[in-house]
Parts: C-alpha cells; structure tokens; sequence
C-alpha cells in the first residue's frame, strides 16, 4: 500500500512572527523556517505504517518554492522513500494546493493520503478537506487514532466535546491532530541517507492545473496588545479584586 | 444578498454557536436561511425557527445525515449553497470538518475563523495562532466562511417566526460511517460558552491533583479547561483543550492555574475580559496578559481560594 503525506514548511513554532511595517504581510525575512508540527504527526503516522508492514512506500509530497525541498529532505531523512516538490510560488491558496495535490494522486494512486490539520502560519485548516472532496474520498479530520484492518480504516477523532470514531473505506484521507504520535528526531545517519533519496519537482502545468487567486490579502495588522496587569499578594487580594473592581464574581 | 448558515446541533438542541454565526451573517447583511441537516431533528427545526433574524428554516431530515459527517452533508449544502452568496457555518469542529469540503466542492474559496465583517465581500481572520491579523477579501461569487464564535455576540435564541421548508436532498452511499462516540457528560457550562473558565495546566502535576481544577471550577459554576502541556500528559480530556489549535475562549472571568502561557495557549484565550493567573513562578508569559497575578504555590492557593469564595 502507497502513503502519501503531505509537508509545509513554515515559520518555526518558537518564533514570534512580527508584522511589517507597511502592514503588507509578517515579515519571514531571517526567520527560523520549519516543518508544520502537524506535518511532523503527519509523517510519522506513515512512517509508522511502513514499520508496521501495511505501507510499502511513504512518498512526501510539499507544495511551494524551491525552499521547501528543505522540508521534504527532512521527510526523507525521518523515514519517507522519496519525495515530489510541486513548484508554485510561495503560499499558495489552500483550495490551488489541493487541486495541485489531487491531480498529482491522480498518477500516484496512493491508498492513503495523510495531510496536517492546519498549518501554524495560516491555520487554514482547509487542504485536507478540500482535496478530500476533489477526489471524492471519505476523510477524518483532527485524528489520534488510526488503526487499519484490510481496506478498512478505523480512525478516532478529536471533536468538541469528546472523541469520535469513523470507519473509512480506502482510499481514504487522514488529517492529524496532536495526540496521534510523537514525532521522531532524524538520525545523523538518516540525515545523510536522505540526501542519496529521490526527490522529484513537477510544475502545475505538467500537472496541468492552473493557477488562481480566489482571496486578495489586504493587510496584516498586530493584534490589540493585552496589558499586564497587578500582581496581588494573596488570595484575599484576589478575590478583593475580582469582587470589588472586576465585579465578575 | 442571501446567507445560508448552516445550524449546528445534535439532532435534539441548537447549538448556542449557531447564534453567533448568524450575528455575523447579520453584519454581512440580506435575507438570512438556516439549514437544520440531521436525523429525526425537528425538535431543531423549532428553535432554529424562533432565532432572532432567520426568514426561513431549511430542513434536511435524512439518516444520512445522523452524524452530520462530512461527505454526504457537503454535496448537500454545495448543491443548496449555488443559490446564495454566503455560506455561513460556526468555526466548531464540525464546521471546521465540513466547510472546506463545500468550498471545495463549489471552485471557491474558504475563509475559516472570522472575527469580524467589514463588508460583504471583506473579513478580519486571526493568523499565526493570532499574533497577527489579517484582512482577507474574497474574490469569489459564494463565500464560504466560518464564524469565531468568541468574536460575534449571539442573536436573540427565541421572537422569531420562521416558516420552516423541508428540503429533499438525494444522498449517495459513501465510503465513510459513524462508529461510535464518546462525548463527554458533565453538567458543567460548555467550555467555548461559558462565562467562567477554570484551567489547568503543567503545574497540576497529575490527573489526580487535576480534580482540584474540577471541584474550583463548580464552585464558580465554571467551565473546565486545560492547557496542551495537561492534555498530553493525560491530566484531562482532549476536548478540554484551549489554544490555537484547541476550544478558542472569551469568557468574563478566565482562571489560569498551573499554566506558563505558552504563545499557542494564549491564541485562545486572550480574548478573555478578566485574566486570573495563580503560578509559582513569577517570571511565566501568562502573567503578561493577566490583569490579577498571584505567584503562589497552587496547590495552596487553590484551596484556600475555594474556602473563600
């Protein structure tokens, strides 16, 4: 069975993005870039697969310039086969990145796609669905479970309020949430396996999708700053406060 | 302009999150409908009818659509969505689950987590767990959206006369099915609704310390959150989860116990009009954006806190 993931490179999560000046965007100039942490979930799910014998091939799949070859090489080195860059400029719009990966499983033919929730930067939390319903295949999102019997794919998932379990028939889409795993940390070895590794880039023209703005970015803003407030020294100055200034209790 | 919101529910209540979506479809402005997709929901039907601005209420009653899963209630509202300019649902799970499949469906786009109108075709969306905040304009004929709760007041629940419109819709078999569910029981306020909120985070140590979250919170008739760090250590469940990727909240009162504050954490809580936050170390982020600090030891405070109150 063929697994395709899905890989987006991002700003590092420890990094405090910063708006610029003219409100145009955030400004990702000299900014400590990395693998969406759900992306990280998402490989480690089909590497997980392979160890377990029910994956034959992982192939990681990331959609953006020629940086995010970054990313995939660090999908190869934690335990991906190969890995396809599909080129667009930076940021594509989730609905052109779905389209883009479903003409490309179009030829893959994988039996499972495992994508990320949602990407840190954006937090969209789109693409799996949407290329879910281009493909018309059965999907569960936000995922900490996955157990697969035969063509038959049990998955349980995080929702408001508790947990809920799907049962999916293949090919199916996967999207992940915290809990599913642990990622790994690549190997020094794996480190320099992964550059021996196949990695293939494709245009959407040879994929033959093109390209549209469906949304126009019109600024970027910092949020209203919350101030700090004052310490108290005790719980009776608390609830002094919260009784007599905030009135919320 | 005409908005259809999609209701959230579980086949017996309306969700109170359906009533700040439609707040929202009021500030876009036009004929508001509202579609009440299940199984033997009627009972939603009624109260969505009574909401405060609703001209009519569309009811898809189906087996199909019991569990309100994804495939088949996206063909549904894409093949009923062509007929209007926005689609509206709650930024839930279940909205979150179903809206970009519609999208998909309809060739547009989709805008998730608005927190606030500017004009029909123009929206303010949170990104990089809000640290910034964009202004997003849509280019496309149907807009697609999902609604921030937290940022839009709830219409009126009941003084309206809605007529209500059984629609037929003609579901396909899918390849996915429900199994089962297990939906947390409580009597407690709902988490992303509550006036209070009571959360616990690393500091509590375990799952047994953290009932002491537990017993504060019911005595401020609270709901129970929890930072990532409790989650994944196991101190609570997953649904209690509040951040960038969890429950977004803005109660009156947020009590942050045992929490550092991480940036992740703040993205869904710092919309709160009074932040408590009780941690031993005075140096933690969360005591930048707590109007009352206390640096104490919890396992002290707290229950010298609920002998008090």
């Amino acid at each position: 069975m063929k697994v395709l993931v899905t890989v987006k490179r991002v700003i590092d999560y420890n990094v405090k993005v910063r708006v610029k000046a003219d409100h145009s965007d955030v400004d990702l100039a000299n900014v400590k870039m990395a693998m969406n942490p759900f992306c990280e979930i998402a490989v480690e799910a089909a590497i997980r697969l392979k160890e377990a014998g029910v994956a034959t091939e992982v192939v990681a799949v990331s959609v953006g310039s020629a940086s995010c070859q970054e990313q995939l090489r660090t999908a190869l080195a934690l335990g991906a086969d190969r890995a396809i860059q599909i080129d667009t400029p930076d940021n594509p719009e989730s609905l052109e990145v779905a389209k883009l990966l479903a003409a490309l499983i179009q030829a893959e033919q994988p039996s499972l796609v495992i994508t990320g929730k949602q990407a840190i930067d954006s937090d969209n939390n789109q693409t799996g669905q949407m290329l879910a319903a281009l493909l018309d295949w059965p999907q569960a999102t936000f995922a900490s479970a996955i157990n697969l019997s035969g063509e038959q794919l049990e998955v349980t998932r995080e929702v408001d309020g508790g947990l809920q379990t799907l049962s999916l028939s293949l090919p199916a889409l996967v999207t992940t949430d915290l809990r599913l795993n642990e990622p790994r940390y690549a190997s020094l070895p794996n480190i320099m396996k992964a550059k021996k590794k196949p990695l293939d880039v494709k245009t959407p023209a040879e994929l033959g999708v093109t390209l549209k703005a469906h949304t126009r970015l019109i600024k970027v803003e910092a949020p209203a700053e919350r101030q700090a407030g004052i310490k108290v020294d005790s719980v009776e100055a608390l609830l002094d406060k919260l009784r007599n200034q905030a009135r919320v209790i | 302009m005409s908005i259809l919101v999609i209701a959230e529910h579980d086949n017996r209540a309306l969700n109170s999150v359906t009533l700040n979506a439609l707040q929202a479809a009021k500030a876009i402005g036009g004929d508001i409908q509202l579609l009440v997709a299940g199984h033997n929901c009627q009972a939603v039907a009624e109260q969505a009818a009574a909401a405060e601005g609703v001209s009519k209420v569309l009811l898809a009653d189906s087996p199909a659509y019991e569990h309100r899963l994804a495939e088949p209630l996206s063909k549904l509202i894409a093949t009923l969505g062509k007929d209007y300019s926005h689609v509206l649902a709650p930024a839930s799970t279940s909205g979150k689950n179903l809206m970009p499949r519609v999208a998909a469906l309809l060739d547009v786009a989709q805008i998730s987590d608005i927190t606030a109108v500017l004009s029909s075709d123009t929206f303010q969306r949170p990104i990089y767990a809000g640290n910034a905040v964009a202004t997003v304009q849509s280019l496309d004929a149907i807009k697609v959206l999902t609604v921030r709760s937290t940022a839009f007041e709830a219409v009126a629940a009941s003084g309206g006369a809605a007529a209500v419109e059984a629609v037929t819709a003609s579901a396909v078999p899918e390849r996915s099915r429900f199994v089962s569910e297990a939906l947390a029981v409580s009597d407690r306020p709902n988490l992303g609704s509550a006036k209070v909120v009571v959360s616990g985070g690393r500091g509590l140590g375990s799952a047994e310390n953290f009932a002491l979250i537990e017993q504060l919170a019911d005595k401020l008739g609270a709901a129970v959150g929890a930072s990532r760090a409790a989650v994944d250590a196991g101190f609570t469940a997953n649904d209690r989860q509040v951040g960038q990727t969890g429950t977004i909240v803005a109660p009156e009162l947020y009590l942050a116990v045992g929490i550092s504050g991480a940036i992740q954490h703040l993205a869904g809580m710092k919309e709160s009009k009074i932040i408590v936050a009780i941690n031993k170390d005075p140096e933690a982020p969360i005591f930048q954006v707590a109007d009352y600090g206390l640096v104490a030891d919890l396992f002290e405070a707290v229950p010298e806190l609920m002998r008090q109150l």
